[in-house]
């Protein structure tokens, strides 16, 4: 390769004296400003790697001199993140919940809380509006099934239902009248249309009629006479037009026949109590909510 | 030497390039075969149960992990969502690991225990049962595909093939024995004695919740036990990580 530097005529700019078959290359360095640049990021880089964890060496990698970690520097947030919010949340654990209720800074604290933590553990089975969807409960109407007072949403969400993991989750059996034999499929059709009638609905007067005996000696226990459930057992009330598990006659039989029992996780493992507190009083404004045992 | 002649030879362009090529290689490679700290040591980690395996097959084949990732990493708002940060450890059964990279859908790291079973059902048959703004394809022909356990001892010796160089280890011979009697005592919920000893913390139940025994019942058994085997109460966080 020749080494001839001369200017080139028609761009008035130097060549750098190598030509290629004829072709000469023009001297047109990096600009100066880029250059710089780039011998500063090599500096900082070879600073950074010091600084902070990256030479992968035996046994481990370099720690880096200023000892930053990826888990400390969480630790670090979490801890400030409690430190900021420590002095309400303190309260909300320490206060009952008829008190939280009756202090204003506190309620609001409480729900914007229980707000933030039904997105991320709640909407999954009763949806982002809390309206529920079959086989799991609208949280805006009032009808309860294990009670709709804040204590009692309170316990519920403490210890779930159905929940084998927890020994004192709210816990009822409904027998399966079908599968089991226990009825016959006409004593269940009768059964069901006498339900219907519970709420008002259309149903075959006669079949309703048998149905009623049927009802007092097979469902009443749980049920109620009337219909009306009973919240020690989550039997739901039968008489408001609220289904859990679908309206119309077919729904009601088919229930019957092998009943669908909804189950709820127990959240004290997952959630403190303060977060359980603030779901409860979340849950209880929700539009449903009935009044404190103790006002 | 000068460089013309390195530019003007190919041959020896390419020995020199290969050169190059592998000290960068031998630098950041290698360290990581004596790193002996990856993988933590925690209590309560096992390998997955046939039913669960099973399970995670029907996940891999759906391509589950191209919308959901099992990686929550230590932000504050991801352990906040979602639980603890994943450990390496909780990985070290995964072969491939499911860390996933794409997160369209929610992180299942930790999601083992958060439903019911009747959740699941509802929500791989049509998610848009349970969760109405979900943009996630439905699965319901599951329910309809049965799961013949008979042979599933061979999933488990391949499994084994995958760890140290196919040495394997991660299944013991009774283990592959025993993998059609485990996979039906887990999905019924029934003689569950050898289960349990061989596969500690496993629950068993009829998670497809119909009786009969399918790649729905597989998927939810492995959806359930994700991320709840470490024992959490005994783990002290190595925080120089």
């Amino acid at each position: 390769m020749a080494t001839n530097i001369e200017k080139d005529d028609v761009s008035g700019t130097a060549t750098t004296g190598h030509t290629w078959d004829g072709i000469k290359e023009l001297n047109t360095p990096l600009p100066k400003w880029w250059l710089y640049t780039f011998y500063a990021c090599v500096i900082w880089a070879i600073g950074y790697t010091i600084l902070y964890p990256a030479w992968p060496l035996p046994g481990g990698a370099s720690r880096g001199v200023l000892g930053w970690t990826s888990r400390g520097q969480l630790e670090q947030q979490m801890a400030a993140a409690a430190a900021s919010q420590k002095e309400t949340v303190d309260k909300i654990a320490a206060m009952s919940l008829p008190d939280i209720l009756k202090d204003p800074k506190l309620l609001a604290y409480a729900q914007a809380g229980g707000s933030a933590a039904f997105k991320v553990n709640c909407v999954q089975c009763h949806g982002a509006g809390a309206a529920g969807g079959k086989g799991y409960p609208n949280l805006n109407d009032d009808d309860w099934l294990w009670g709709g007072t804040p204590e009692a949403i309170y316990v519920t969400l403490q210890h779930g239902i159905r929940y084998s993991d927890d020994p004192n989750t709210r816990d009822s059996q409904m027998p399966s009248f079908g599968i089991d034999g226990i009825l016959t499929p006409e004593q269940i059709d009768q059964v069901a249309n006498y339900v219907m009638t519970l709420s008002g609905e259309t149903a075959d007067a006669g079949k309703a009629d048998a149905g009623k005996q049927i009802f007092a000696e097979n469902c009443a226990a749980c049920h109620g006479e009337d219909g009306k459930g009973n919240r020690e057992f989550g039997a739901p009330n039968l008489s408001d037009k609220l289904w859990l598990y679908g309206g119309g006659i077919d729904n009601v039989k088919a229930q019957i026949h092998k009943p669908s029992m909804g189950v709820m996780p127990a959240w004290t493992k997952r959630l403190d109590d303060a977060a359980i507190k603030e779901l409860a009083i979340y849950v209880h404004s929700l539009g449903g909510g009935e009044a404190p045992v103790t006002q | 030497m000068k460089h013309e002649a390195l530019e003007k030879n190919a041959t020896l362009l390419l020995i020199f390039s290969l050169l190059v090529v592998t000290i960068g290689g031998l630098v950041q490679i290698v360290p990581l075969f004596f790193i002996q700290n990856t993988i933590e040591k925690v209590d309560g980690m096992r390998p997955y149960s046939p039913l669960e395996l099973a399970g995670r097959n029907v996940y891999v084949r759906e391509g589950c992990y191209v919308c959901h990732s099992q990686m929550i990493r230590p932000f504050r708002d991801e352990v906040e969502r979602y639980g603890h940060y994943s450990l390496a450890a909780e990985s070290q059964f995964d072969h491939p690991f499911q860390w996933g990279s794409k997160r369209t859908g929610p992180d299942l790291a930790r999601v083992g225990g958060k439903y019911s079973d009747e959740w699941h059902r509802q929500h791989l048959v049509n998610p848009r049962d349970v969760v109405p703004e979900s943009i996630m394809p439905g699965y319901p022909f599951l329910a309809e595909k049965p799961l013949d356990p008979k042979g599933f001892g061979a999933n488990l010796v391949a499994m084994n093939l995958t760890v140290n160089n196919g040495k394997g280890g991660m299944y013991s011979q009774e283990d592959i024995d025993n993998a059609e009697a485990d996979m039906v005592a887990q999905a019924t919920g029934q003689n569950t004695e050898g289960l349990l000893k061989r596969y500690p913390k496993a629950v068993a139940r009829d998670f497809g919740g119909d009786g009969k025994l399918d790649e729905m019942d597989a998927l939810i058994a492995y959806l359930q036990v994700l991320g709840t085997l470490v024992d959490f109460s005994t783990f002290k966080a190595d925080m120089s990580r």
